[in-house]
């Protein structure tokens, strides 16, 4: 008992809802590129992808702390409001940096396999489900260029019914808000900012580049733990 | 509303227009463009998009506006190159989509661009054509917003408004330049005249939603997609939002809308001295 109240950060003016005992506030950094910014040239730029990693990577996370910061603090002096207001805050930063941090983890420079085409089980599993590699990133290039405005496009596996799809998610919205068995595989941001230095609108042309760069082993390995003996 | 009732008699002349081009047998199909045309009683349109040679089914209906000022006017707060990307690229290419869409789909021809927009809205579940018609209205719009020289105060009944509806103009400024930062992924601001409510505004819309969908009236925008801003302040939201609200924005446009507005939305007397 005593050492509960030892724990216990804040005074006991409200009493703690239920388990609500010690929780330290784990903060969120940027994590570190595994290549240099200019290793995925000349399909990905230099310029981009600093920009992209130091200054927008970085903005979600240091805004998703400021959310997550702000909720600690209206959850444990039980403001019901404000805890439900700053849930679009979170979906949009907290996302920010769940799908930036995928992303860069699934590209790689060619010299590290970046677009070597998926081998074993996920290649047999794109070949059921889409018939070829090629029909795949057909359909993905095909979704990511009509997507309007800001989102992701994304490969995942669906854990229960076993397959793979294509989705696109709006904003920073992360895969699994099209559904909870969706794990992600792979996914390109289309946001003007991956692209718009380098490219300008010719979003087609990033689509179609960004595949040399794919890290297929990344894929390969989310898709054997999560799905294994597919 | 229902959407067959766009326009008036410019429908009927449209659509004979429209047989003109198809008609196979008809001498004036296979050209492009001819001033000249001897045939009286025959208006053909200029063909504002790529002809592919021969017959020509596109019909041009909507064209590319060009900004009110020359695209480096606007240096250096938003670069020529800018313009001649985000004018030249982006906006030709919505007009260019449209066209394409409408020519496939003439149900919807005979509207003016405002009815058009709230035509394919549809109350909140749009067609596929709105996109492209709501961007070409947002883009025009937002040029016209901006000037050389722009920035500073509005002045007289504008300034009043914004004073009587925000308290002041720099409580207005703060609060417009809080929307323009905390909008999530692309979308616009805009300072808007409510009928119902008879007062102004701040709205931030998403990908190319606009005040015109929900009957209220535009008074000056703000464009927060990133291509916007991307190649003169890169990530730098807050520098281009001040950049804009500083240097770009056109009170002067402001001003003429809200003074059209007024045959429209009666925001009440002038206060005239009594004599």
């Amino acid at each position: 008992m005593a050492l509960r109240n030892l724990l216990i950060r804040k005074t006991l003016a409200t009493p703690p809802l239920g388990i609500l005992g010690f929780r330290s506030l784990k903060t969120f950094s940027l994590p570190d590129l595994p290549y240099d910014y200019g290793a995925l040239e000349p399909a990905i730029s230099g310029e981009i992808m600093q920009l992209h990693h130091q200054k927008h990577h970085q903005t979600y996370i240091t805004n998703y702390n400021k959310a997550l910061e702000q909720l600690d603090d209206a959850m444990s002096k039980g403001d019901a409001s404000t805890i439900v207001k700053l849930q679009s805050a979170i979906k949009f930063n907290g996302g920010g940096h769940v799908n930036h941090s995928i992303f860069w983890k699934n590209l790689a420079p060619v010299r590290e396999g970046g677009g070597e085409p998926p081998k074993g089980s996920l290649g047999w599993a794109i070949d059921n489900n889409f018939g070829s590699l090629e029909a795949l990133i057909q359909e993905m290039n095909a979704e990511g260029a009509a997507l309007q405005g800001s989102g992701w496009v994304w490969l995942g596996a669906d854990k229960e019914l076993k397959h793979l799809v294509v989705e696109s998610t709006e904003n920073q919205d992360p895969l699994v808000t099209k559904g909870p068995s969706l794990i992600p595989l792979l996914g390109i941001d289309v946001w003007e900012h991956a692209y718009y230095l380098q490219y300008k609108n010719v979003r087609p042309d990033y689509l179609k580049n960004i595949w040399k760069v794919m890290n297929w082993k990344y894929a390969s390995d989310v898709y054997d733990k999560e799905c294994p003996e597919s | 509303m229902s959407w067959s009732s766009c326009g008036s008699s410019s429908v009927y002349s449209l659509s004979s227009s429209i047989l003109v081009a198809n008609d196979p047998s008809s001498k004036l199909s296979k050209r492009r463009f001819t001033p000249n045309i001897s045939q009286p009683g025959w208006k053909q349109r200029r063909d504002s998009s790529h002809n592919n040679g021969g017959v020509s089914k596109v019909f041009g209906y909507y064209g590319l506006k060009s900004p009110p000022y020359k695209l480096d006017a606007l240096e250096p707060y938003m670069s020529q190159r800018t313009l001649e990307v985000h004018w030249g690229v982006h906006h030709r290419g919505y007009v260019e989509a449209l066209n394409k869409q409408l020519e496939k789909n003439d149900i919807f021809y005979g509207c003016t661009m405002d009815e058009l927009i709230k035509v394919l809205y549809n109350n909140g579940n749009p067609f596929p054509e709105f996109n492209d018609a709501a961007q070409v209205w947002n883009h025009d719009f937002f040029w016209e917003s901006m000037q050389p020289g722009g920035g500073d105060m509005p002045t007289l009944g504008l300034l009043q408004q914004i004073e009587k509806d925000f308290g002041s103009f720099a409580n207005f400024k703060e609060k417009f330049t809080e929307a323009a930062l905390t909008l999530f992924g692309s979308g616009w601001v805009w300072l808007v005249l409510k009928r119902e409510a008879k007062s102004l505004a701040i709205v931030k819309t998403s990908n190319s939603i606009n005040p015109l969908v929900w009957n209220d009236i535009p008074i000056t925008s703000l464009d927060m997609w990133e291509h916007a801003y991307y190649l003169d302040y890169r990530n730098d939201k807050a520098k281009y939002v001040n950049t804009f609200m500083n240097h770009l924005v056109s009170w002067n446009a402001a001003a003429v809308r809200i003074v059209r507005a007024q045959a429209f939305v009666n925001l009440g007397e002038p206060k005239i001295p009594v004599a």
